[in-house]
C-alpha cells in the first residue's frame, strides 16, 4: 500500500500580494509556501502512515526549485519525492496539469491498496479542479471535501464535509481523496531528525522524456497548448457597500427595511 | 571564508521561526505574569526534536551542533525568551553526559533528555559560591559500605531547578582538595533526601522556574558519577563554554525580537503628521540596533563554528556572551524608548523583553567574570 500526495506551491498570499500589469501573479516577486489545504492532505496521509506503516510520496509538478517544498515535506515524514518537471509542462491549466500527474501516478504504479490525497484547492486559482481530474483521467473513484478518513481492509470510510452538514461515503481502493481542514486536524511540524534526513531521502525527478510514453501523455493535451482555459480579464471585485443592521423586534425591523425599500423605489 | 547556512540549517531556523512565532509566542505573556514553566511547551520541542540538539541519533537526539542549538535558541528568544533559556539551560546536562558520560550512563540518561520530554539542569552555584566557584560547600562523600554517595548542601539560583528530572549536581566528594575535589554527580527528581526548596521571584525570565536545590543525606550510587572524580570543576567549565554560546543566542535573539518590534512600530507610528520613522533621531537608534545586533550575531555564529570544528573555544565564547548580553540591553532599551509609553505598558512586550534580557549579563558568569576570562587568554 502506498499513498501519493499531490501537492502545490503557491504564493504567500498572508505578505505582498504582486500583480503583473496583465493581471497575471508576479509569482517571481512573491514568497512561496506549500498550499494550505495540501498541507491538510499531508497531515492526513502521515497520520495513515502512523497507523499502518505504509509508504509515502510526495508528488508536485513546477519549477526545478519546488524541490525545497518536497524536503519539506520528507523533513515532516514523507518517504520520497516526486517532481514532474519540464519545458513542455510549462503554462499548463488544471487540464493540463491532471493529465501530466494522472500519467506520472500510471508511470509510477498504482495498486489495488493505493490512496491518492490532494488539498480541496489551491489559494491561488481557487479551482478546485486538479485532484476530481486526476482521479477521472486514472478512472478511478473519488471523494472530495474529506474531513476524516478511516482505513478498513480495502475501502475506507470518510466523512465529507459539505455546507449544510456531513455526508458517510465509503469507498474502495485504489481511489483519490481532497481533503478540507476540520479544527482537529493540525498539520505536524518538520522534525530536526526529519530536517537532518531530508535530503538524504529519494527525489526522482520525472520530466517529459520519461513521460512521453505514457498514453495520457500528447503534446496536444499538456502545457500551453493542451490548456484549454484561457484567462481574457483578471480583475480585483468591486468591494460590496457596508451592510446595515436593522435594530429592535421583528414588527419594527420589518417596518424600518419597508420604510427604507419605499426610500429606494424597490416597493 | 562561506557565511551560508547549509540547507539543513536553513531548514531548522525557519522551523524554529514557525514554532516560536504559533506556539511559544501566544503563551509568552502568560508565562511571564503567572511565572509558570510551560510544561506542555517543553514536550512540543521534545517532539520535535529541540531537546536532542547535538546528541547524535543513537542516544534519541536530534544529531547537528552548537549552530543548530544557536539558530533554535535565537528564534524562540525573538518570541519568548523564558522558552529560550528553557531550551539552552536544559541542553547543558545532555551535552555534558553525552561528552563524558560513559556508555551505561549514555543508554540510561540521553533517550530519556532527547526525546523523552524529561528537563534537564546544571547545578553549581551555591548562596557563597557564584562567580567564585571555588567556594561550593555541597559535599558528596563516599560511603563505601553501600558504594553510594552521598550528598549534603544547597544549591540556588537553579534553573529549571524545581522541574528538572535529571539533574547534574557539582558537589565535593574530596571536600580537602577544594576545586579538585570537586566531581559531577546526576541526581534524579525524586531521589530521598533530595527536596526542592525556594523557588524564586525573579525581575524577568519567569518561565523559567529557578529553584533553591536541598540536599540531606542524598544516596545516589556511584554509576552517577560523570567523568572522573576531582574532574567536576573541568566538566563545569566545559559546560559553560558551551552555555554561554547559548546564552550569546538568546541575547542576538531578543535584541532581533526587539529590532522587528520596534521597526515595524516606527513605520505605523505617526506624530507630527509622519511616521516616526522619518525622523532621523529614530533612524539613527534602528541603524544602531541592527549594525550591533549583526556584530554579534556573527561572534556567536563564530564561536560556534569553533565548538563545531572541535577547536578551542572557551575565550570567544566568553566574548560572544558578554558581547550579545550588553547589547541584548542596549537593544531592548532603545526599542522601549521607541515605543515610548506603549513599550511601558504591559500590554506590549517590550518590557517583558527589557527585563528578560537583563538576565543575559549575569548569568551563565556575569560579564565581569566573563572580562577576567578574556582578559586573561588575551594578556597571557
Amino acid at each position: 500500500m502506498r499513498i501519493y500526495v499531490c501537492v502545490k506551491q503557491v504564493p504567500d498570499t498572508s505578505g505582498k500580494v504582486a500583480v503583473n500589469p496583465d493581471g497575471t501573479l508576479n509569482r517571481g516577486s512573491m514568497s512561496t509556501i506549500i498550499n494550505p489545504d495540501d498541507m491538510i492532505a499531508i497531515e492526513q496521509a502521515l497520520k495513515l502512515k502512523d497507523e499502518l506503516g505504509c509508504g509515502v510520496t510526495a508528488i508536485t509538478m513546477g519549477p526545478p526549485q519546488a524541490e525545497k517544498m518536497l524536503r519539506e515535506i520528507l523533513a515532516m515524514g514523507a518517504d520520497d519525492g516526486v517532481l514532474i518537471s519540464s519545458r513542455e509542462f510549462g503554462g499548463s491549466d488544471t487540464f493540463a496539469t491532471s493529465q501530466i500527474i494522472a500519467a506520472a501516478i500510471t508511470h509510477l504504479g498504482i495498486s489495488d491498496e493505493d490512496i491518492i490525497f490532494c488539498g480541496r484547492q489551491a489559494i491561488d486559482g481557487d479551482t478546485a479542479q486538479v485532484g476530481p481530474q486526476i482521479a477521472e483521467k486514472l478512472n478511478i473513484p473519488q471523494v472530495t471535501y474529506a474531513a476524516t478518513i478511516k482505513k478498513e481492509d480495502k475501502k475506507l470510510a470518510i466523512k465529507r464535509m459539505l455546507e449544510d452538514g456531513y455526508m458517510m461515503v465509503e469507498v474502495k481502493t485504489p481511489c483519490l481523496i481532497t481533503c478540507v481542514k476540520e479544527d482537529n486536524i493540525l498539520p505536524r511540524y518538520m522534525t530536526i531528525n526529519g530536517i537532518m534526513e531530508c535530503y538524504k531521502k529519494p527525489l526522482t525527478v520525472l520530466d517529459f522524456e520519461a513521460l512521453k510514453e505514457e498514453p495520457l501523455i500528447d503534446i496536444d493535451t499538456i502545457g500551453l497548448k493542451g490548456s484549454p482555459t484561457n484567462i481574457f480579464k483578471s480583475f480585483t471585485p468591486p468591494q460590496k457597500g457596508v451592510g446595515i443592521m436593522l435594530e429592535g423586534d421583528g414588527k419594527e425591523a420589518v417596518a424600518q427595511l419597508t420604510s427604507k425599500l419605499e426610500k429606494l423605489h424597490v416597493i | 571564508m562561506d557565511f551560508s547556512l547549509t540547507r539543513e540549517q536553513e531548514m531548522i531556523k525557519r522551523l524554529a521561526g514557525q514554532f516560536a512565532q504559533e506556539v511559544l509566542e501566544p503563551v509568552a505573556a502568560d508565562v511571564d505574569i503567572d511565572h509558570t514553566f510551560p510544561v506542555d511547551n517543553f514536550k512540543k520541542m521534545a517532539d520535535i526534536g529541540f531537546t536532542g540538539i547535538g546528541v547524535p541519533k543513537e542516544y534519541g537526539g536530534s544529531g547537528g551542533g552548537a549552530l543548530e542549538e544557536v539558530l533554535a535558541v535565537s528564534e524562540f528568544a525573538k518570541k519568548c525568551m523564558s522558552s529560550a533559556a528553557i531550551l539552552s539551560i536544559h541542553l547543558i546536562a545532555p551535552h555534558a553526559i553525552y561528552k563524558f558520560g560513559n556508555e551505561e550512563q549514555k543508554q540510561k540518561f540521553l533517550p530519556r533528555l532527547t526525546k523523552g520530554g524529561s528537563l534537564g539542569a546544571f547545578a553549581l552555584t551555591e548562596p557563597n559560591a557564584g562567580s567564585d566557584a571555588g567556594a561550593a560547600k555541597t559535599t558528596a562523600i563516599l560511603d563505601p559500605g553501600t558504594n553510594e554517595y552521598v550528598l549534603n548542601g544547597t544549591k540556588c539560583f537553579i534553573s529549571g531547578g524545581s522541574r528538572a528530572d535529571i539533574l547534574l549536581i557539582f558537589a565535593l566528594t574530596q571536600p580537602e582538595k577544594g576545586l579538585k575535589g570537586m566531581s559531577a554527580i546526576i541526581v534524579e527528581k525524586g531521589t530521598p533526601g533530595f527536596s526542592i526548596g525556594k523557588v524564586e521571584s525573579k525581575m524577568g525570565l519567569s518561565g523559567s522556574e529557578t529553584a533553591e536545590l536541598i540536599f540531606e543525606d542524598c544516596r545516589v550510587p556511584v554509576s552517577n558519577l560523570l567523568g572522573k572524580e576531582g574532574q567536576g570543576f573541568k566538566i563545569a567549565m566545559q559546560a559553560l563554554d558551551g552555555a554561554r554560546i547559548g546564552t550569546g543566542a538568546q541575547g542576538v535573539g531578543v535584541a532581533e525580537g526587539a529590532l522587528e518590534l520596534s521597526v515595524k512600530y516606527t513605520k505605523e507610528r505617526v506624530q507630527f503628521g509622519k511616521p516616526i520613522g522619518a525622523l532621523q533621531g529614530i533612524q539613527w537608534y534602528i541603524a544602531d540596533m541592527a549594525t550591533k545586533t549583526e556584530a554579534a550575531k556573527a561572534l556567536v555564529y563564530f564561536a560556534a563554528y569553533l565548538k563545531d570544528a572541535d577547536k578551542p573555544h572557551t575565550t570567544e565564547a566568553a566574548m560572544c556572551k558578554l558581547n550579545a548580553a550588553e547589547n541584548a540591553r542596549f537593544v531592548t532599551n532603545l526599542a522601549l524608548q521607541i515605543h515610548g509609553g506603549y513599550g511601558y505598558m504591559k500590554d506590549y512586550p517590550l518590557e517583558r523583553m527589557y527585563r528578560d534580557a537583563k538576565i543575559t549579563e549575569i548569568y551563565e558568569g556575569t560579564s565581569e567574570i566573563h572580562k577576567v576570562v578574556i582578559a586573561r587568554a588575551v594578556m597571557k
